[in-house]
């Protein structure tokens, strides 16, 4: 639970559960946003953590 | 009842007390205004988030005027309001440097905080009729 990933995971659904609600009234408006945010954090720190992985150079 | 809530405008002195308990418990001006569902998930999640960050022994940054990331840190930590204070009561958020987990800690504590502060401001806007 306190890997890297793990912990990417549960801060990614926190903060989108947040803005979710945040930003939008209806239920269903706020969990389709909030899952397309989850995957949009999660991806991008994927593909970011990859990106940096052979640096330094 | 939450239209209704919704386009009901607030008096000024009003509208700072319901930001001032917006602040000091999580998701509380949501409900105060009628918006329980919002102001159930805010006070779960923030809540949640801060003692999540507290459990990965992250720090509540003192108010250190010398060094200004610090006290930025600091006013973030300040933004989730009563656990904040309940934290510090309890003596806990000293912050254990070495642990793996120390800049998670800070980083869930931080947001909390931060996140909190934007939901400060939904408050506003949705006491004064524009939302």
């Amino acid at each position: 639970m306190t890997s890297h990933l793990g912990l990417m995971l549960i801060f990614s659904f926190f903060v989108s559960t947040v803005f979710a609600v945040l930003t939008r009234d209806e239920p269903r408006d706020q969990l389709v946003f909030g899952a397309r945010l989850f995957g949009g954090f999660v991806g991008a720190g994927i593909l970011i953590g990859w990106l940096l992985y052979p640096l330094p150079l | 009842m939450r239209a209704a809530a919704a386009h009901r405008t607030q008096t000024a002195s009003t509208i700072y007390l319901i930001c001032a308990v917006a602040w000091f418990v999580p998701g509380a001006g949501h409900i105060w205004l009628g918006r329980r569902q919002k102001g159930i998930v805010f006070l779960l999640a923030l809540t949640l988030m801060f003692i999540f960050g507290l459990w990965l022994e992250g720090r509540l940054f003192p108010f250190q005027i010398a060094e200004p990331l610090v006290a930025l840190a600091a006013i973030a930590d300040l933004g989730i309001g009563c656990p904040y204070f309940v934290a510090r009561a309890l003596g806990v958020g000293a912050g254990n440097v070495v642990k793996i987990t120390y800049e998670y800690g800070n980083t869930f504590i931080i947001a909390a905080g931060l996140l909190n502060m934007l939901v400060v401001l939904d408050v506003f806007d949705i006491a004064k009729g524009r939302k």
